[in-house]
């Protein structure tokens, strides 16, 4: 890595066009003869459509069509059952799309979609999640390919015989997504061919999907994705939004721009499924771990399984003779839950690193120091050894740059007013994968150099970590580079999500343009374009698999109103230990945004859901509330110099999702060192504080 | 989205007489709620008539002390008014408590009184809301209901008024000028709002199509000693889970005078007049105000998710009362 791109802070290459307003998103772009197509969602939970009378609203001025089963375009089936949008009368969970309203207008279409008459034949339902559910059940395998329980040594004789023993359960409601910019497409057919615009975390893979539902051959379609606003993992996978575009675009037979309301992002788009999570935990007087329980109950809907894997983090983190984890599933009649920011990690953490704070206090020692006991260089899952594990590095550094050492470990100890004030610590870890990916480089004889590759820059920052990459592996300085991504006739890389992008895709990267310079003559340009590319398939594919993960340690301490209730983040701290950080400045937004995102999980969002109607009541900003810049008063970010020559030639771990994880649970931590009270089921609310005795 | 007339009146009597004329017209002012709502299919006008260009946006001090506001005074305008925040501290305070800067920036005086209920059901056409469709039932009094009200609720409605405005205007005695077609009149603000009753979807004593021209504060000197205290899910924009307006007047420790109003526990703003009471008279002590809150929540009677309210606002009421308390003895 000879020019040294890769370290160094660099401004987002689209930063300017982002901040003035010229950067694209999928419904922005300029396209002829536009039309737009309005989503209507299902008013019952379960049952079946019997008549749907479009009279009213094709009469509606600016309508052009009411694209529904009965009419719309037939699609292939799928392996996945939720995109089979339009195809059939049965409906499997409220707010279900069964019609798109094309007019002339938004507004028109908007009105339109109201005019639509549908009736039902509806049946009972179910949707609440419960620990007594009688559908509860083991599935196969949880995601995306885990063993659905494990078993080592004997727990319940372990957990019997230990002198220190908790055992307590954490609920979690339904989180939602909810990216600035919505799931969204423009959708157009050419003679047979498919163009879309589309916001989605991964164009090569929402190709993919099309080509399948809409039986063409992949040269067939096209999926642009230049700029995306966020996505948390629920853009992951083709989402209704562009199966609905492009089926309403090729029934009008015109471009259709189609866009979901934020109300229709509280559901069909997938959300974080709730979770039930009874955890127990057994050590020896010293704070040993000597057994380890978690029992993770989640849900999934009826036309497909979403089998979270929460109790996965369980597994690798902390060693002890006699573990156990298991999961089970209720199917609801519910839309399919879906990735959010560290599906399986994120709540699964929340839950063992609070029954960690809990059996700290259990055995009377410092909740740091109970985490470097039971560290462990081993993977007690796979009995291996980690290929890096800087879990007390970063315990030990966090707790220095915070100031952990002054902290008095009884409850209530500290009081500023009428603030009682504490302190928590969790820690935090993530896979680290990486999957195959292709790209091209190619030297121009005026000595620049260009990247191709279909890397989706949901907003974190991949295009200029790539362009960084590619320069360091040519050999030249940035400046000299172009980097080209965003579109699926690209070479085709996996999706932006679970924390593997930056792995999949710079390793592409760099063997392409190591490729490249290998054709190229010594310290000279081409005197024609010379392209080289490269296919990481069979490379990433015959990795030994070996225990990889990226590790943090997160501080935070809070103040909590002693008669309100209210609960305030005073400040955050996290330490990370991630592999090689290509870019400070993008690194430290994803790891403070995850961050972020953990504080509004621990005190902020929920999902209200009302059983009779079967969806969630609170589906907008001003009632899902999530954190704003006011309740982030202080927010640090840090990552050690980690270097581990088992990842990747980058070597680098993702940073996207281990920032969320752990979050929760040191912000949970801390309410309970400030007010004595351990609130179990977020989030953490006034509500659940205020008149309760032990807090005044 | 309903397709509308839009309609920019020249002159008060112009606006008036074309809502008498229209059925379904509404005033537009900022359109942060009314907007919002008609592309929810909550309102759905035929005519927007657009008062924004009427005369109604300067703020007058009154020979007698007191303030007129015009209808369509900015929020954020409002609350950086130099009187205002000299004399009426409690009004910028819960000005500066609602909503976002740039909700602030559009929201007007008179749209702030009128916005309507946050309750959920009432924004989804999809589900029973005796308020947006009389007759459908109430989905909040066995739903979820810990946003709404703990005072003076009825079977067929539990909604809350949303505004913190409100709660200081009805603690300081504002008086709302008003026009319809029989002229102009004054409405106590306190009589501006209604209970739900059997007619939830009568939220006010406004005759239909009647024009909010501008709100009147009396000289009130004992409000340069006031406060909004308002608490909520999140630091800032969010509505109140809580909130209380207060004006203290102490002769030496003994209330002389006193103003209380809550929000976020009823139908309308709530002035306290129980709790004032209660305190009138006597020595000032935060055991007394808490007495007084006690007193002025008797009647309480919690729904299913919001028994938290009756500790929450009996806490403001207490912690208000003795900051002002404080000060006043400083
Ligand atoms: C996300 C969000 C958060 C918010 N948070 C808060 C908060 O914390 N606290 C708070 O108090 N408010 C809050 N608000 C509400 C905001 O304050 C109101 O939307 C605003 O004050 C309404 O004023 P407007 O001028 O925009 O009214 P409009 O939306 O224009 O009108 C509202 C209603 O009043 C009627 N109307 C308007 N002017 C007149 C008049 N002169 N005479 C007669 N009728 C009239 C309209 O016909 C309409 O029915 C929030 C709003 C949003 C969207
Ligand atoms: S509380 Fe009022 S506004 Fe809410 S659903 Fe009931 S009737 Fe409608």
């Amino acid at each position: 890595m000879s020019a040294g791109a890769v370290g160094r802070a660099y401004p987002r290459l689209e930063g300017r066009e982002k901040v003035t307003g010229t950067a694209r998103y999928a419904v922005e772009y300029p396209v002829d003869g536009v039309t737009y197509g309005w989503a209507v969602p299902s008013a019952v939970v379960r049952g079946r459509i019997t008549r749907v009378d479009p009279a009213q609203a094709l009469a509606s001025p600016g309508v052009l069509a009411v694209v529904h089963h009965g009419n719309a375009p037939r699609l292939a089936p799928g392996p996945e059952p939720d995109l089979w949008l339009l195809q059939e009368p049965t409906v499997h969970y409220r707010g279900q799309f069964i019609a798109v309203v094309v007019a002339t207008s938004l507004e028109a279409a908007r009105e339109g979609a109201r005019l639509v008459r549908i009736d039902y034949d509806a049946g009972p339902h179910s949707t609440v999640l419960t620990d007594d559910h009688p559908g509860l059940y083991k599935p196969d395998h949880i995601n995306p390919s885990y063993p659905t329980d494990t078993a080592e040594g004997d727990f319940d004789a372990g957990y019997a015989a230990a002198p220190v023993r908790v055992d307590v359960t954490y609920r979690t409601p339904a989180y939602h997504n909810n990216p600035m910019e919505p799931h969204a497409t423009t959708a157009q057919w050419h003679d047979g061919r498919l163009l879309v615009h589309d916001s989605n975390q991964g164009a090569s893979s929402v190709r993919a999907t099309l080509a399948e539902l809409f039986e063409l051959p992949r040269e067939s379609v096209r999926v642009v994705t230049q700029h995306v606003g966020g996505g948390f993992g629920s853009k992951g996978y083709a989402k209704a939004a562009v199966v609905l575009a492009a089926l309403a675009a090729r029934h009008v037979d015109r471009p259709v721009r189609l866009a979901l309301t934020r109300q229709q992002l509280f559901g069909p788009i997938g959300y974080r499924t709730p979770t039930i999570q009874r955890v127990r935990l057994a050590a020896d007087a010293d704070g040993r771990l000597t057994a380890i329980c978690h029992d993770a109950i989640s849900q999934t809907s009826t036309m497909r399984e979403f089998a979270e894997q929460t109790a996965v983090y369980t597994r690798s983190m902390y060693a002890a003779p006699h573990r156990r984890t298991t999961h089970r599933l209720v199917r609801l009649d519910v839309p399919t839950p879906f990735w959010m920011r560290a599906p399986g990690e994120c709540p699964g953490a929340y839950a063992l690193e609070s029954a960690m704070d809990e059996l700290a206090v259990a055995v009377g020692i410092d909740p740091v120091e109970l985490r470097i006991r039971n560290d462990t260089e081993v993977d007690p899952d796979q009995g291996r050894p980690f290929t890096s594990r800087n879990l007390v590095a970063c315990l030990r550094e966090g707790a220095q740059r915070f100031g952990w050492a002054d902290r008095d470990p009884a409850p209530r100890s500290r009081r500023d007013g009428h603030w009682l004030v504490g302190s928590g610590v969790a820690g935090s870890s993530y896979p680290a994968r990486a999957r195959p990916c292709s790209a091209t480089a190619t030297a121009r004889p005026d000595g620049s150099f260009l990247v191709r590759i279909n890397v989706t820059d949901i907003g974190t920052g991949a295009r200029t970590a790539m362009w960084q990459v590619a320069a360091d592996a040519l050999g030249v300085p940035p400046e000299r580079v172009a980097i080209s991504i965003g579109d699926s006739d690209l070479p085709t890389a996996p999706v932006a999500g679970g924390s593997m992008g930056t792995a999949s895709w710079s390793w592409a990267v760099i063997r392409a343009c190591q490729a490249l310079r290998g054709k190229l003559p010594e310290g000279g340009s081409p005197d024609r374009d010379v392209s080289a590319e490269a296919d990481t398939s069979d490379e990433v594919g015959g990795q030994p698999t070996l225990p990889r993960y990226a590790y943090g340690a997160q501080f935070a301490e809070v103040r909590v109103d002693a008669t309100t209730g209210e609960v305030r983040l005073n400040r955050m701290l996290g330490v990370f230990a991630a592999g090689q950080v290509v870019n400070p400045t993008t690194a430290r937004s994803q790891l403070i945004g995850g961050m972020t995102m953990g504080l509004s999980m621990a005190l902020h969002e929920e999902g209200v859901l009302d059983e009779r109607y079967g969806d969630w009541v609170n589906h907008d900003l001003a009632t899902y509330h999530i954190t704003g810049c006011a309740d982030v008063e202080s927010i640090e970010a840090y990552w050690l110099d980690e270097r581990d020559g088992e990842l990747n030639p980058a070597g680098v771990k993702g940073i996207g999702e281990i920032g969320i994880v752990g979050a929760a649970a040191a912000i949970a931590n801390a309410v309970h060192h400030a007010t004595g009270v351990r609130i179990r089921d977020l989030p953490i609310r006034l509500d659940k504080l205020v008149g309760v005795s032990e807090l005044a | 989205m309903r397709p509308f007339r839009y309609h920019r009146p020249a002159d008060v009597a112009e606006a008036v007489a074309v809502l008498g004329a229209e059925p379904q017209a509404a005033y537009l002012a900022g359109g942060t709620n009314l907007v919002d709502l008609m592309k929810l299919g909550v309102q759905r006008p035929d005519v927007l008539v657009d008062v924004n260009r009427l005369p109604l946006d300067t703020v007058q001090e009154l020979p007698d002390g007191g303030l007129r506001i015009g209808a369509t005074v900015r929020n954020s305008d409002l609350a950086a008014h130099p009187v205002v925040r000299r004399d009426y501290p409690v009004l910028a305070r819960a000005l500066l408590a609602a909503a976002s800067g740039q909700l602030r920036n559009l929201a007007t005086t008179g749209g702030n009184l009128l916005q309507r209920t946050r309750c959920v059901y009432f924004q989804d056409t999809g589900k029973a809301c005796n308020k947006r469709d009389p007759g459908s039932g109430c989905a909040a009094l066995h739903g979820q209901n810990r946003d709404l009200a703990v005072l003076d609720w009825s079977e067929q409605c539990v909604a809350t008024h949303p505004s913190d405005l409100a709660v200081a205007l009805a603690a300081l005695d504002a008086v709302v000028e008003v026009h319809d077609t029989d002229g102009a009149r004054d409405v106590p603000l306190a009589a501006l709002h209604r209970s739900p009753g059997t007619q939830p979807e009568r939220e006010t004593t406004l005759a239909r199509g009647a024009l909010i021209t501008a709100v009147r504060l009396p000289a009130l000197p004992a409000a340069r000693r006031s406060a909004y205290l308002k608490v909520r899910d999140r630091a800032s924009f969010a509505f109140a889970a809580g909130s209380v307006a207060a004006v203290l007047d102490l002769d030496g420790e003994v209330v002389r005078d006193v103003r209380l109003a809550y929000g976020a526990v009823a139908h309308r703003p709530w002035r306290a007049y129980r709790a004032e009471e209660e305190l009138r008279g006597r020595p000032f002590s935060p055991e007394l105000a808490a007495a007084a809150a006690d007193a002025e929540l008797a009647e309480a009677r919690p729904l299913r998710h919001n028994g938290f309210k009756l500790p929450l606002t009996r806490a403001i009421t207490v912690r208000v009362l003795t900051e002002l308390a404080a000060r006043a003895a400083s």
